[in-house]
C-alpha cells in the first residue's frame, strides 16, 4: 500500500480527474443553472489542478499563469451568467435550466 | 509528510465536490464549493505554487463565490427537490457515462510514474509569475483586461434591461 503514504504527482492529477467527473454529473443531472453553473467552477477548478501539477512536473512556471488567465476568464464568466440568470428569472420567475426551452425548435 | 497533508485536503475537496452536487439548498451547495476551493488552494501550496493558492482563495472563494451567493440570496431560490423521479434512466445513463471517461482519464493518468522536477526555492513565487505575465504573455494579459471590461458591461446591460 504504498500509494497510500507515498504521493506523487499522479495522486493529484487522479484527484482532478475526479473532480472533473464530479463537476460533469453535477452539470447532467441537476436542473437548478446556478447549480449547474457552480459545477463548471468546479470542472474550471480541477483543470486549473493539473495546470499546477504538470508545472511542477515540468519544473516550469507557464502552467501558473495559465491558471492566472483561466482564473480571469472564469469571473468574466461568473459576472455575465449570472447577470443572465437574474435577467432570467426576472422574465420567467425560474432558474431551471429544462423551464427555459423557449429557443428550443 | 507528504500523505499526511494530501489525503485530509483531497478527501475534503471530494466530500465538497459531493455536497455541491447533492445538496437540496443551492446556499449549501455554494458553501461545500467554498470547501472544495480552500483545499484545492492547500494542494496548490503543496505544488510550490503559493502565489495560485492565494488567487485562488482571493478571486474564487473571495469574489466569484460572494457574487454566486449573492445572486441566490438575491432571487431566495427554494429547494429543489432532486431524485429520480423525472427522466431516471436518461440520468443514470449520464452518471455511468461520465464515471467510466473519469475511469479511463485516471487508468491512463496512473499509468507511468510522473517525474518531479527539481524545484528552486522561488518557484511558483509572485516575482517570478509576474515576471511571466508582464513579459511573455503580454499580449494575452491586455487582452484579458479588456475581456473584464467588456464582461463587466455587458453584465450590467443584461441584467439591467428588460426584454
Amino acid at each position: 500500500m504504498s500509494w497510500l503514504t507515498t504521493i506523487t504527482l499522479n495522486h493529484f492529477l487522479v484527484l482532478a480527474v475526479l473532480l472533473f467527473t464530479l463537476g460533469m454529473i453535477g452539470v447532467m443531472l441537476r436542473k437548478n443553472g446556478l447549480i449547474v453553473f457552480m459545477c463548471i467552477e468546479l470542472m474550471l477548478n480541477a483543470v486549473n489542478l493539473a495546470f499546477i501539477t504538470f508545472a511542477a512536473m515540468h519544473g516550469n512556471e507557464v502552467g501558473h499563469t495559465m491558471v492566472f488567465f483561466v482564473m480571469t476568464v472564469a469571473a468574466a464568466e461568473a459576472a455575465v451568467g449570472l447577470a443572465v440568470f437574474v435577467a432570467l428569472f426576472r422574465n420567467k420567475v425560474t432558474v431551471y435550466v429544462d423551464e427555459a426551452a423557449d429557443l428550443k425548435l | 509528510m507528504d500523505a499526511i497533508i494530501f489525503w485530509p485536503f483531497a478527501l475534503l475537496a471530494l466530500l465538497g465536490a459531493v455536497l455541491l452536487i447533492f445538496h437540496k439548498n443551492p446556499i449549501h451547495s455554494a458553501l461545500a464549493l467554498i470547501m472544495t476551493l480552500f483545499s484545492t488552494a492547500a494542494l496548490f501550496v503543496m505544488l510550490h505554487a503559493g502565489f495560485v493558492a492565494v488567487l485562488q482563495i482571493l478571486v474564487y472563494a473571495g469574489a466569484i463565490m460572494v457574487l454566486f451567493i449573492f445572486v441566490i440570496m438575491m432571487l431566495n431560490l427554494q429547494r429543489e427537490e432532486l431524485g429520480l423521479r423525472r427522466h431516471a434512466a436518461k440520468k443514470i445513463v449520464a452518471t455511468v457515462l461520465a464515471l467510466g471517461i473519469g475511469l479511463k482519464f485516471a487508468l491512463v493518468l496512473t499509468a507511468q510514474l510522473l517525474p518531479r522536477a527539481e524545484l528552486a526555492a522561488s518557484f511558483g513565487s509572485v516575482e517570478n509569475v509576474g515576471m511571466m505575465v508582464f513579459n511573455d504573455y503580454m499580449l494575452p494579459f491586455q487582452a484579458i483586461g479588456v475581456l473584464l471590461l467588456s464582461a463587466v458591461i455587458g453584465a450590467v446591460v443584461v441584467a439591467k434591461t428588460r426584454f
